[in-house]
């Protein structure tokens, strides 16, 4: 099947739908990180303590293993080079290697633990991703753009998965440095600390200024991906009318803007960093100067000795390599922090379809009864109404045809006996039984669908057969083909049921889709059967077939079939005719059309205009 | 499932692909020159401040110049404010050049994608190219710049303290120096197993993607066979794959990375120790040789960024291949070189011989038949017997595989595919509508129709009512499910589309399928007047739309079983006399 969009519309919506997803309140918080973001992702970690405590450990041993070797060199030339003891300096070389060996150990293994924590993570977290995606009811993906929704889980993630794994990590050495310098600056020289830390408020007002700036801007920037990925799945989606039209460069023109858009918004979200790190790095030399001039002073003063002050320098400058360090990460924060945001919008989408607490299993033992009282459903909130005050009753082993215009809400009843959708008031019952009182999984277990759209997955048609019950068979899918009359192009096929389904009528007509689905439907042998314009595409010859092979199907099943054809529901045992959201006429098709209402119009118009040459054959 | 690649290029060295990403900086040429003769001046900087400080602690501490301490601060200042300026410009034309890599290949991308055969698309995955244009396409962004950047910036630091040394100390220099080409020996080593890992991954990370979206576009079907479950199992099973992938690759970085600076900081040691031997045997002062290890600690600062960009760059190689991939790719159906637009005076389509296979699949074998003007074509058959890719053949969606197809006499290969296609308006058996007004969706074969154009278009096409009567009239968003469009509408919207071009030829494949047979009749008879003029293949599987066609052809199995009348036929062809049958079976009861 196509890429949907027009089709079938799983997951294409208006563009509002893309901007109410990506942005569109940029400037809504701008605190330098999300409280909750952060919470809720780092608690992602903790089932990794171990992991993480390992990884703490082995960055202490580094910091210590950082801290020892410079000593170890200092008393290289204190003690051993300047002694002329040559045993001393071959001792103390073996042990610096020893130290820098283990140094190398500890960041391997660091390395290691981070990586795979950070992976592990970015694994779970993509599995929640899906499975939530998975309980969203059709309302999500009918209002969501896939190629959008792809990009949450795939590329977003990533982004928080930088964070938590490299970040975390650097962020806790960065600031144990921090800490440990300042306390050793404070203990050699009160006056020249407090001197330099003067510049501190200043670093701080401008990573504020940077963080509430960079926020927006790399939020714009996920924004502006998300439209190149929905731009350009688009163009392959309707690659074929935009062949077929010559529009090659009116899409390439558009494709241009909004991939323009997005490098501008790269570009300055990036220009905001090239402002910020050498703003940060004139404040170190701010500082370093600040101790210079008054250092230099207390130094003529003999306040200070001369090698607290050179000391007193090369601490400032290390001072200012984490400071840098972590300013630089206030980027990968700030590009996590937008990644971590649209993640958990999406995590915290709630399914408009749920299972109430205490929903019980439904079980039939043949064919059911389905009631809709007095149903009222729309698509969502604002939409107009689809159904309104909808009665139908349907009794058990009966076939039922549905009848009417184009969105007179037809397929809406069929969505509704599925519960794909929550009707806005009355009550959908299946013997009896509110279909909201039981679970959704084994409710759709009884109902097999055979929908508009014929959508196949890619993958083998024998795949395809079996996908609502995996363990079934070869012989029984094959038994489920012949059903559908689709065993006979299966087999002509070099590879047989093995034969790959590819996007595009290259291998398989759209009518030869509606075969396949409708045997994958008989094979789950369910008691309630649907289909919804099941046939619309199949050539007559075979559709007649089809007749034949599901009127046997239909025994024992309580059966809805939606058509335009009128042909093919004529034997149905209730033909219901829909109109304005609500059934307008039943009966039998004699009755009804000796009735000479709104079936019998319809039936005439079908018939009536191209009919008078049929009529001869009858 | 990814594309499947026919040739794998083993032979495509890893420097021949990244030279190939680089060639995209040519046009940005001056940027990334400016860039780094910037980057120049910076590293000056950087070894010029040292000695400032030096200087000041020298001579005016020491020295209790307070006039000189003073200076010196603002020179530091000033100096730091000018890095400051220079950083900026350097970063700023850095990012610039390189999102604009990424913008030329993601142009590129899509150009191509846009210009690629059904017979491409009829195999590619959305999720598989979507990948490819933006996760590759970054690294390749990150490669062209600041991975490189830092590396240059690093060899340029290593060059000029190597200078320094040598100037220093050629003896003791020579011991630092020596590590460096152990280094490369490392690096390259691990590029080496890290290059196919890499691929194996970004494929995973395809594969994964190819999940998602294939999950999210059958989300009706899945959630009809409660197969949530099993789905979730199955991406577990994708992703639980790539962990392994990525995490055996997180053992290989983490094994081999540290080992750079291990190197290095080995080597320091070797100095340390033969230079105390030389301070000791009085070759060498303390403080040259304090310089020396303070030197040495510069040497190899770089290094770490090689162990944070090194991967960069395989993955970067990796996914240059994935990339060029595509780019690589020829259209199957191509313009002739020479070929001159199509002039359509009379509209003979005329098929001579025609066989066509999708691969393996012969679907037509020896058609043969010629349209006359202004005909109207019927075909006709059991699903799959090629009615599809017969049209599909006369704007070249496909080339046959053997014979050929003239229109008015002219090999349709030998013409440009824009004044082919421009001729021909298609309603195909899928309506793909985009997301967009309903007017640039009906304007869409004619970006510059008036108004008065497209309502009338609409008009003919029966839509216009209900265009008038939703929300937002022309105006109105295509899209929602429920909101908008129902499958009658959409596929007016598309016979809208496809009269505004006003086309000589007109296809109209399975064009009422989905239409009630309300709106079916009147598109019939809007259908029926816009024939008029032009020449017409129906596929339709309705006998109303077939009995008055000037030529039926009845296919099957990708011949033509039988052509000619609808009364004819019903006496010579006994296929087209079942079919017929079938058809009427419902009317004729009644």
């Amino acid at each position: 099947m196509g890429f949907g969009i027009g089709v079938s519309n799983p997951g294409m919506g208006p563009r509002g739908a893309l901007d109410s997803f990506s942005g569109g309140e940029e400037d809504r918080r701008g605190a330098v990180f999300n409280k909750r973001v952060v919470t809720r992702m780092l608690a992602y970690l903790r089932p990794y303590r171990r992991q993480m405590t390992l990884a703490v450990l082995t960055m202490l041993v580094i910091t210590a293993l950082t801290l020892l070797t410079p000593y170890l060199l200092k008393l290289a030339i204190d003690q051993a080079i300047t002694h002329g003891d040559r045993e001393e300096l071959i001792r103390l070389s073996v042990y610096t290697a020893l130290a820098y060996t283990a140094l190398y150990g500890a960041t391997a293994v660091q390395q290691y633990l981070l990586s795979w924590v950070g992976q592990r993570v970015l694994a779970n977290l993509r599995s929640e991703l899906f499975a939530h995606l998975q309980k969203l009811s059709l309302g999500y993906h009918d209002t969501h753009i896939v190629g959008v929704t792809v990009s949450r889980v795939m590329n977003d993630v990533a982004a928080i998965n930088e964070l938590l794994s490299q970040g975390v990590i650097t962020l806790a050495g960065d600031v144990l440095v921090l800490a440990g310098i300042m306390a050793i600056m404070l203990s050699m020289s009160s006056y020249l600390a407090l001197l330099a830390f003067t510049v501190l408020p200043l670093m701080v007002l401008a990573t504020w200024w940077f963080s509430s700036r960079a926020r927006g801007a790399f939020r714009r920037t996920r924004t502006s991906v998300a439209r190149v990925v929905g731009d350009l799945a688009e163009d392959i989606s309707g690659v074929r009318v935009i062949q077929a039209f010559g529009q090659e460069n009116t899409s390439q023109e558009r494709f241009n803007q909004v991939n323009e858009a997005n490098r501008d918004a790269n570009i300055s979200a990036m220009n905001l960093s090239f402002i910020f790190l050498p703003a940060i790095e004139f404040l170190g030399v701010l500082a370093t100067v600040i101790v210079l001039w008054f250092g230099g002073q207390a130094v003529a003063r003999e306040a200070v000795t001369l090698g607290t002050l050179v000391a007193f320098l090369s601490y400032v400058t290390r001072f200012f390599q984490p400071v840098q360090e972590l300013s630089r990460m206030v980027t990968t924060l700030q590009s996590a922090m937008a990644g971590g945001e649209q993640v958990l919008r999406l995590l915290d989408t709630p399914p408009e379809v749920q299972d109430r607490p205490g929903a019980v299993e439904l079980t039939l033992d043949g064919a059911p009864r389905i009631d809709f009282e007095a149903v009222d459903f729309r698509y969502r909130p604002g939409l107009p109404i689809v159904l309104s005050g909808l009665d139908l009753s349907i009794l058990p082993g009966q076939t039922v045809a549905l009848v009417g215009a184009t969105g007179a809400g037809k397929s809406s009843i069929a969505n509704l006996i599925a519960r794909f959708y929550e009707v806005e008031r009355g009550a959908v019952k299946i013997n009896g039984v509110d279909v909201r009182d039981v679970t959704q999984t084994s409710l759709r277990r009884q109902i097999g669908l055979v929908p508009q759209d014929a959508f196949l997955f890619s993958g083998s048609i024998a795949d395809n057969i079996r996908y609502g019950r995996p363990d079934a068979t070869d012989a029984e899918v094959e038994q489920a083909a012949r059903l559908a009359n689709a065993h006979e192009f299966i087999s002509a096929r070099p590879e047989g049921y093995q034969t790959l389904v590819q996007e595009g009528a290259a291998n398989l007509s759209v009518g030869q889709r509606q075969l396949v689905c409708i045997a994958r439907a008989i094979l789950t042998d369910p008691r309630i059967l649907i289909l919804d314009e099941a046939t619309s595409n199949v050539d007559s010859l075979t559709e007649a077939l089809i007749q034949d092979a599901l009127r046997a199907l239909f025994q024992g099943r309580t059966s809805v079939v939606i058509a335009h054809r009128l042909s093919t529901i004529r034997n149905a045992d209730l033909i219901c005719v829909v109109e304005g959201g609500r059934v307008v006429e039943q009966g039998r098709h004699a009755e009804l059309l000796a009735r000479g209402g709104a079936y019998a119009a319809l039936y005439q118009r079908q018939f009536g205009g191209g009919g008078q040459p049929e009529a001869g054959h009858s | 499932m990814h594309i499947p690649i026919a040739t794998p290029r083993p032979t495509s060295s890893q420097a021949r692909l990244l030279l190939r990403c680089f060639g995209y900086l040519r046009p940005h040429w001056k940027l990334t020159a400016g860039a780094y003769l910037t980057m120049l001046v910076i590293d000056a900087f950087n070894m010029l401040n040292p000695q400032l400080l030096r200087w000041t602690i020298d001579k005016g501490i020491l020295a209790g110049d307070f006039r000189l301490l003073g200076l010196a601060s603002l020179a530091l200042l000033g100096l730091v404010i000018l890095k400051g300026v220079l950083t900026y410009f350097q970063g700023r034309w850095t990012e610039t050049a390189s999102q604009n890599v990424a913008y030329d290949l993601r142009n590129e991308l899509q150009r191509k994608i846009t210009l690629l055969s059904f017979s491409f698309h009829d195999q590619a995955q959305a999720g598989d190219l979507l990948s490819r244009a933006i996760q590759d396409v970054e690294r390749i962004r990150f490669l062209t710049g600041r991975a490189t950047f830092r590396v240059a910036e690093g060899v340029v630091m290593m060059l000029a303290t190597a200078a320094v040394m040598i100037v220093m100390n050629p003896r003791l220099a020579l011991l630092a120096v020596l590590a460096i080409p152990l280094l490369a020996y490392q690096s390259i080593r691990f590029g080496r197993v890290f290059r196919p890992l890499s691929r194996l991954i970004q494929e995973q990370l395809a594969a994964l993607t190819t999940r998602v979206e294939q999950n999210l576009r059958g989300a009706r079907v899945v959630k009809t066979f409660a197969q949530e479950e099993q789905e979730i199992r199955r991406f577990e099973d994708e992703n639980q794959r790539w962990f392994e992938l990525a995490s055996t690759s997180a053992r290989l970085q983490a094994v081999h990375m540290p080992l750079l600076q291990w190197i290095a900081n080995i080597s320091s040691v070797g100095i340390l120790l033969y230079g105390g031997m030389l301070v000791i045997n009085g070759q060498l002062t303390i403080g040259e040789l304090v310089a020396f290890t303070t030197y040495m600690g510069q040497l190899v600062s770089p290094v770490r960024y090689l162990g944070m960009i090194l991967p960069a760059i395989a993955m970067a190689a990796a996914s240059a291949e994935r990339i060029f991939d595509i780019l690589d790719r020829a259209p199957e159906v191509r313009e002739q070189p020479g070929a001159r637009p199509l002039e359509i005076c009379e509209g003979r389509v005329r098929f001579e011989n025609v066989s066509f296979a999708y691969g393996q699949n012969r679907v037509l074998r020896e058609i043969s038949f010629e349209a006359q003007p202004n005909q109207v074509v019927a075909l006709l058959g059991p699903n799959g017997s090629g009615k599809t890719s017969i049209v599909n053949l006369i704007p070249r969606f496909y080339d046959p595989t053997e014979g050929r197809i003239c229109i008015d006499g002219t090999d349709i290969r030998e013409v440009t595919l824009a004044s082919l296609r421009g001729q021909i308006g298609m309603v195909l058996q899928e309506t793909t509508l985009f997301e967009a007004s309903i007017r640039e969706n009906i304007s869409f074969g004619r970006p510059d129709a008036s108004e008065e154009e497209i309502i009338a278009a609409a008009r003919a096409a029966q839509a216009h009512d209900f265009i008038v009567q939703s929300a937002n009239g022309y105006d109105t968003a295509v899209g929602e499910r429920g909101v908008t469009l129902s499958g009658g509408q959409k596929q007016r919207l598309a016979i809208a589309r496809a009269l505004l071009t006003d086309p000589r030829i007109l296809i109209l494949d399975d064009a009422t399928s989905s239409v009630d047979s309300e709106t079916e009749h009147r598109i019939q008879l809007a259908l029926e007047r816009v024939m008029q003029g032009r020449t017409t293949f129906v596929i339709a599987h309705r006998l109303s739309t077939v009995q008055r066609a000037d030529l039926i052809l009845v296919l099957e199995k990708g011949r033509i079983a039988a052509r000619g009348q609808h009364a004819e036929l019903l006496k010579s062809s006994p296929l087209y006399a079942s079919i017929c049958q079938q058809q009427l079976k419902g009317q004729g009861r009644n």
